[in-house]
């Protein structure tokens, strides 16, 4: 069981795709311009990872280890294409939402990276768990992204919920007048405040860090003095 | 997986790996290219519905169905390419009627002047020479800045600015008028965010003149006949 835990942990934040890898920044930077956006982006890669992971860990008997690559690359590809399909024929309303971003799935290296990290060398289980929680990992990061850059950049959250949810409607945080700060909607928004999140990942890891080592500095003297006895 | 395989010094063993590395990187194309073949077999029907259903409402957008009474579907022809409407492939062009009578024609068309290229309008011009109304169908203008040529994003919900083109003719807005007040014309602009609006207004004033010069024509021809037009500059 603890290895589905360890999964979970390395997907949502020790390995998190975005503030670890830095994996994905491609489609995260173009789509976090509002939280809408940028979770409706983030489900469509979670049920492109699960399905990769999925294919991969299947398939990876017969796949030689010299053009794994291609073939990973061959198979995410025909994935994505599939899901955009099957969406527009069987999920219309939401394919008209989430149709331009199942596309840019392909462009983010994040899959590909657990396809060649996790999926080739484990089992069918753990692949898709993988697959799961990876995408999670980027969803609430994209998401806190998309949310920051929409109240900075125009004073509203949830912009654009009409589209999935017709009786819904965009919530007005800032006043009305808010004349909006530009910068943080245009790519170089995404950049500072993603910059920002690592930041704060790290500092966060760091503080956890110290506490295990002060932790270990309170603990040591006992011991030593059992050692000597 | 297997492991990376020691190549072997003698060249048919080189040879032997390459065509089985070839011949399997093959099979798995084959065999997702398959996937996609089949899928695509599957959904095409459902797919092509869809379309369908995404071009009424946006018919329905600029026209609303209470002035006609025939089938827009089969009332239609198709437009050659063209430069003065910015369609670089074949597209419909509908005819709305009333009792058999002309009252509208709605079709598509484009501006590469977008601030991110190209923006798609679809646009319904009555038969009385009057731009009934203009939608944008696809734009990636910056958000929060050029996007309220948009509806949609427009944070003027009453009156949003792209309808202020809707019931406007040549005979009230004269032709070099339709053009943003920036460059002389009649037409508001949002300040910092000229290029969309420009290129939503450019569009609109030419697709109106390609209409009124050619609309007898286009009434005419019988339905799925093909007009090529001649290019006006």
């Amino acid at each position: 069981m603890s290895i589905y835990k360890d999964i979970a942990w390395n997907g949502l934040w020790k390995q998190n795709s975005i503030l670890a890898q830095l994996l994905g920044l491609c489609p995260l930077l173009a789509v976090s311009t509002s939280l809408v956006n940028a979770v409706s982006l983030g489900l469509a890669t979670i049920l492109v990872m699960m399905l990769a992971n999925f294919a991969i860990s299947a398939l990876r008997a017969l796949i030689p280890y010299e053009i794994r690559i291609p073939i990973f690359i061959l198979i995410i590809a025909a994935l994505v294409t599939v899901v955009d399909l099957a969406f527009n024929a069987f999920l219309h309303d939401l394919y008209l939402v989430l149709g331009i971003f199942i596309p840019l799935i392909v462009t983010n290296c994040i899959v590909l990276a657990r396809v060649e990290a996790f999926a080739a060398k484990n089992g069918l289980r753990a692949s898709t768990y993988d697959g799961l929680m990876m995408g999670v990992g980027f969803v609430w990061v994209i998401a806190l992204l998309g949310a920051v850059r929409e109240f900075i950049g125009q004073g509203t959250i949830f912009s654009g919920i009409e589209m999935i949810f017709p009786t819904l409607s965009a919530i007005q945080v800032l006043p009305e007048s808010y004349p909006g700060f530009l910068i943080a909607i245009l790519p170089p928004g995404a950049f500072f405040i993603l910059g920002l999140l690592i930041a704060g990942r790290n500092w966060l890891d760091a503080r956890a860090n110290q506490r295990l080592r002060d932790k270990r500095q309170h603990e040591q003297p006992p011991a030593a003095t059992a050692a000597a006895a | 997986m297997s492991e990376p395989v020691e190549v072997g010094r003698r060249d048919s063993g080189v040879f032997r790996i390459s065509v089985r590395t070839a011949a399997i990187m093959l099979a798995f194309t084959l065999m997702f290219t398959g996937l996609m073949a089949g899928t695509y077999k599957l959904t095409a029907p459902m797919v092509a519905a869809s379309a369908l259903a995404e071009k009424q409402r946006l018919i329905g957008e600029v026209l609303p169905t209470t002035m006609h009474d025939n089938d827009l579907m089969k009332d239609a022809i198709t437009l050659a390419p063209s430069k003065a409407l910015g369609l670089d492939d074949d597209t419909r062009l509908w005819r709305a009627r009333r009792n058999g009578d002309p009252v509208a024609l709605v079709f598509e068309t484009a501006s590469m002047a977008g601030y991110s290229g190209r923006v798609g309008l679809i646009v319904a011009v009555g038969a009385d020479g009057r731009l009934l109304a203009v939608r944008v169908t696809a734009h990636r203008e910056t958000p929060g800045l050029g996007d309220y040529i948009d509806p949609k994003k427009d944070r003027n919900k009453a009156r949003p600015w792209i309808t202020q083109f809707n019931g406007l003719g040549l005979d009230t807005v004269p032709r070099d008028k339709w053009r943003v007040k920036k460059d002389g014309g009649r037409f508001d602009q949002m300040s910092g965010a000229t290029i969309s609006a420009r290129a939503v207004t450019n569009a609109s004033g030419r697709a109106l003149a390609w209409t009124v010069e050619n609309r007898d024509k286009l009434f005419s021809l019988p339905p799925d006949s093909r007009f090529e037009g001649k290019e006006t500059p």
